[in-house]
């Protein structure tokens, strides 16, 4: 479980992040959604330790983020997987030794075992026969299933998404986040995906956090959106013209 | 001088960074034999080129400029050795590579800080510039000798090669020449130049890539400033340490 407690965060003078405090619970996907400019990214890079606290505290299973030697820092790091929104995988490595990676940073196991763990989590996220092909060979949906492929590689406790589907096709976007949901059930992993995509939040939203302006507006599920009440969740769900009617 | 300041701090704190024992061994390893390769077999071919052509016209240079009757023919080997071995195959064959080499190191660097492969070597609780600058530093420590004895080798050869062709003077004065008042020390001092310059030119280049903000337009800007400032760097430590060692 991760607990976000009165985070507040600033570039210069430009408050971005003010009094932010929610829980994202473990089995379950977290989503964080807002607009374009309303601290998604600076939150997420907060709780991945990207960013400085600078008020208020994250706390992962009773331990203080702030509080957090450099030691522990680097150990809760080995316990978090990251699907970035460009993918980030190693453009001089090959899709296996990019799954692979990981493991050889931080297993002490054989080649063989190392190669079967990371042929193992391809095939979970149907790549099989890409294992021996460069990033720059893959189209952006297999991409984003080999940086998938590479964060569960070391079973993660925290899985951490930027914007999954940015810049894929509706159908893709679905299969990656199923493949997200199917992911943070199995292995019980407490997942957060920054989003503004609406089909992502319709789909597996089971927990959403909604940001405006940088402070939590609104918090439910994707069952709740609806009937939230909430003027600026609603002008942000229902921004295009036929969704407002469909509402209607 | 503020923003001197500024970029030495930043540059320091890197090096602490980049000078830690590495998280897996086997793991160096492999990344070093990469790096050799990219870094430094890859240099093989333009460092063979130009030092045969500057051999090659240094010999030439030197004969037409010879024109007194007075003055002995071997003098063209030995001027040829002598500026191979004590400029040429330390510092220009350097500034040359600031320019392949530091430009290479500086744009792979910058375009995984902006495609976020930095951040997410980060996230993975992995040294980053431990990860990537430490096998760069040492491939080209270890290399840039070897490159340096083979530029003067081959500049030697070049200005053989010239003498004997263009018949400035015989095979056997050129070789008269290049073993005439021979001083083995040059040698040392040139390796101990292009160590220090190897060692400059990789965490240069690799300072302007890890700090790369923005996007590719950004990575070429940090790829022109990393051969710039080392270029720089390598011509006022070349004052320093020939007035040091000389």
């Amino acid at each position: 479980m991760i607990e976000v407690s009165h985070l507040t965060k600033s570039f210069d003078s430009h408050v971005v992040l003010e009094d932010i405090s929610t829980v994202f619970r473990p089995g379950q996907v977290n989503l964080v959604i807002g607009q374009s400019g309303s601290g998604k990214t600076v939150l997420l890079k907060s709780l991945v330790g990207l960013l400085p606290i600078e008020q208020g505290d994250i706390i992962y299973s009773d331990q203080s983020l702030k509080g957090m030697t450099p030691v522990h820092r680097k150990d809760l790091r080995r316990r978090i997987g990251m699907l970035f929104q460009g993918s980030a995988l190693f453009d001089s490595m090959t899709v296996l030794e990019n799954v692979m990676f990981p493991l050889d940073m931080f297993t002490s196991w054989n080649r063989t075992e190392k190669a079967e763990r990371a042929q193992a989590c391809l095939e979970r996220v149907e790549l099989p026969s890409a294992a021996a092909l460069f990033p720059s060979e893959l189209s952006g949906g297999m991409k984003k299933r080999v940086a998938i492929a590479r964060a569960i590689a070391p079973n993660p406790d925290y899985l951490f998404c930027d914007e999954p589907n940015s810049g894929l096709d509706p159908l893709t976007s679905i299969v990656i986040d199923d493949l997200i949901r199917e992911i943070t059930h199995e292995y019980g992993i407490t997942t957060v995906v920054n989003t503004h995509d609406m089909n992502s939040v319709m789909g597996i939203g089971e927990h959403i956090t909604f940001l405006y302006r940088g402070h939590v507006e609104w918090t439910g599920t994707n069952r709740d959106i609806f009937h939230s009440g909430n003027e600026a969740l609603d002008q942000f769900i229902f921004a295009a013209p036929w969704t407002r009617q469909m509402k209607k | 001088m503020k923003s001197l300041l500024r970029h030495l701090g930043r540059y320091t704190m890197l090096m602490g960074q980049v000078f830690r024992k590495p998280d897996k061994w086997a793991v160096f390893g492999n990344t070093l034999v990469r790096e050799l390769q990219n870094l430094g077999t890859n240099s093989i071919g333009i460092v063979i080129i130009i030092s045969f052509f500057i051999g090659a016209v240094l010999a030439m240079q030197t004969s037409y400029n010879l024109i007194n009757p007075l003055i002995p023919r071997y003098l063209i080997g030995l001027l040829t050795r002598e500026t191979m071995l004590l400029e040429f195959s330390s510092t220009i064959v350097s500034l040359i590579l600031a320019g392949k080499i530091g430009s290479s190191i500086a744009s792979e660097i910058g375009t995984m800080r902006i495609t976020e492969q930095i951040d997410a070597l980060d996230i993975m609780g992995v040294n980053a510039p431990n990860y990537l600058i430490l096998p760069k530093i040492v491939a080209v420590l270890c290399f840039f000798p070897l490159l340096c004895m083979l530029s003067m080798t081959v500049g030697i050869f070049g200005g053989w090669v010239a003498s004997v062709t263009q018949h400035l003077l015989t095979s056997s004065e050129y070789v008269y020449g290049i073993r005439y008042a021979f001083n083995s020390y040059y040698i040392v001092y040139s390796i101990i130049k292009i160590e220090v310059f190897a060692f400059i030119i990789a965490t240069v280049a690799s300072y302007h890539g890890f700090f790369v903000a923005g996007g590719s337009l950004e990575v070429g800007r940090s790829s022109t400033r990393a051969v710039v400032h080392s270029s720089i760097i390598i011509l006022m430590f070349n004052l320093l340490l020939t007035k040091l060692l000389l």
